[in-house]
């Protein structure tokens, strides 16, 4: 077969790989909900996208911290302070800019299905017990996410004609990011055999059937999804916009790498 | 009873420290100073979350992040128990908020003031909240049931913030040259904002009073801002930073520190509009404001089609 695994990595860069890959996802998104706070279109939402941006930077510190156990390095901050775009494993859909409402919604909408699914899943297979620990813990915050996500999704499809337009065009816009969320390379072939990950092509399903029946109830049509697909954020290969995130987040702490921060 | 004996009995129950709840009768006067005072906190809460959110996306550890961000959404919190707490007063969120954006309602004038380091962040929460405390303090105990439960529950919060803000500071302060550097710069900047907020010396104070009499105050705002200034003095030299006043003495006899002169005309200046932020800071809320009138009319249609098919189903 040509699906040949040809794996260098180690146990260790193993976990860690995957660790970081969960992570990434979690704090540039929860960044992008970050930016949202005091710019909210009604005072219960600037809680409520500062609340779940405050859960995504949670989950991705206790996953960095134990990264940085195991591969020994002083602490969560080193992975999201002094690494370059293309050592960021985040999926290309977390780091397009907030857009308006309709699309910081719809992108959490989107990522919040995947995560119920990919989490799921997850806490079924990892046998390390301190990693199945904080995905079980994550995952009571996950449903959250997507119930309010969801709910916004319903009321935005079928609330007024402009609404209506503009959470359309946001799925339009955002589907073509959706595709590399199941796309499997050969880190995650190897950590599937390792018990550490799970065949995300396989979540592509229940993923679809759950979006699908949620844009029926909120009147919309789902886009086309034979279309062109991004992929490489996993390798690194990013969209322009995560080094102007980057940028504008690592520059304190990089200007001052000695000073205490925390 | 005529309106005359409702204000002595209204009055007499001030005195004897009992509370007024929204549905008594209150001398209209009262119902309008209320309203204006709370909903001018409420609005301090929520333009405050403009200085701080401007370091949420550049604070400097995934921690200091998480504080920061953790502590403009209890602002936000905060905002809305305020309005929640105003409503009892028979007025509506909506025309409070289009009041100060709007019109002519202010909000506290120390968020008209720009943060340029990060050091301002940790300065906010030890000064700004500091100074916040003591005032929601008092308030806590005001003569109105709806705004004293709010203060009492905010005061919880502030408590929590300050003791944040004045850690990092500390650690600032006794960091490397630059963050000390960055932390004395704060200090400097907004010590004499900080003393301004607790208001207009008393002989220059129209409102303090009456509200005094209401005991919606019970104390004056130089007595608040002495406290204030006495606590922070002793603070500021425990963590090493130095509080930007020449003049400022311990006086043996009344065992209070005596401070300098404050810039009264740069006080009235940014009240009546012409501070470093005022249009900037008004300019960020009427934006979302607007750009949210979208997201707030799909939601009400949504709840209107919704009980709609639900009164047609049964």
């Amino acid at each position: 077969m040509s699906k040949k695994i040809t794996n260098t990595k180690t146990d260790k860069e193993l976990i860690i790989e995957i660790l970081l890959r969960l992570a990434d996802d979690r704090l540039i998104h929860g960044h992008r909900l970050s930016e949202w706070t005091g710019h909210g279109p009604e005072l219960e939402e600037d809680l409520a996208l500062a609340n779940v941006a405050l859960d995504m930077i949670g989950h991705a510190a206790a996953l960095y911290r134990y990264a940085a156990v195991i591969e020994g390095n002083p602490d969560e901050d080193y992975y999201a302070y002094f690494r370059d775009d293309i050592d960021f494993k985040n999926v290309a859909m977390v780091e397009l800019p907030k857009g308006d409402f309709a699309y910081t919604i719809t992108r959490q909408f989107l990522f919040s299905v995947y995560s119920y699914f990919l989490y799921e899943k997850l806490i079924e297979t990892v046998e390390n017990e301190q990693f199945n620990g904080m995905l079980q813990k994550h995952f009571k915050e996950i449903k959250y996410h997507l119930r309010h996500s969801r709910e916004w999704v319903l009321r935005l499809g079928d609330g007024t004609k402009e609404s209506h337009e503009r959470i359309q065009n946001a799925f339009d816009e955002i589907w073509m990011y959706t595709g590399e969320l199941f796309s499997m390379d050969e880190t995650e072939h190897t950590a599937i055999e390792k018990n550490l990950f799970v065949d995300v092509s396989e979540l592509k399903a229940p993923w679809l059937e759950f979006v699908k029946e949620t844009l029926e109830e909120a009147t919309l049509s789902l886009p086309d999804d034979d279309q062109y697909m991004f992929t490489g954020s996993r390798q690194g290969r990013h969209t322009e916009h995560l080094g102007h995130l980057l940028a504008q987040m690592q520059f304190l702490r990089r200007s001052y790498p000695d000073a205490d921060w925390k | 009873m005529d309106t005359k004996e409702k204000s002595d009995v209204f009055q007499k129950r001030i005195d004897n420290g009992e509370k007024i709840e929204p549905k008594d009768w209150m001398p209209e006067r009262y119902r309008k100073q209320l309203i204006r005072m709370m909903s001018q906190h409420a609005h301090s809460e929520i333009v405050g979350m403009l200085p701080e959110g401007n370091w949420i996306t550049r604070a400097p550890s995934l921690k200091r992040k998480m504080v920061l961000l953790a502590k403009v959404q209890d602002e936000a919190g905060h905002g809305l128990y305020l309005y929640s707490a105003t409503e009892t007063l028979g007025v509506k969120r909506k025309d409070l908020v289009e009041d100060y954006l709007y019109g002519k309602a202010k909000y506290s004038s120390i968020f008209n003031y720009p943060t340029l380091t990060y050091a301002d962040i940790c300065v906010i929460g030890w000064l700004v909240d500091g100074a916040a405390i003591v005032n929601q303090t008092m308030l806590a105990k005001s003569s109105y049931g709806p705004y004293a439960r709010a203060n009492l529950r905010i005061c919880k919060e502030e408590s929590f913030h300050k003791k944040q803000g004045y850690e990092m500071l500390a650690k600032m302060a006794g960091g490397t040259p630059e963050q000390q550097k960055m932390a004395q710069d704060a200090v400097n900047r907004w010590w004499w904002p900080t003393l301004m907020m607790f208001g207009p010396p008393d002989e220059e104070s129209p409102n303090s009073a009456e509200l005094i009499t209401w005991a919606v105050k019970t104390k004056t705002n130089d007595e608040l801002r002495q406290s204030f200034v006495d606590r922070t003095v002793m603070e500021a030299r425990k963590i090493g930073v130095t509080l930007p006043d020449p003049d400022l003495k311990y006086n043996e006899e009344t065992g209070h520190w005596e401070y300098g002169e404050i810039p009264w005309d740069e006080f009235w200046r940014v009240i009546k509009g012409d501070g470093p932020m005022n249009r900037e800071r008004l300019k960020a809320r009427r934006k979302a404001y607007e750009e949210g009138a979208w997201v707030r009319e799909a939601a009400m249609e949504y709840a209107r089609k919704k009980k709609y098919r639900e009164g047609k189903a049964s």
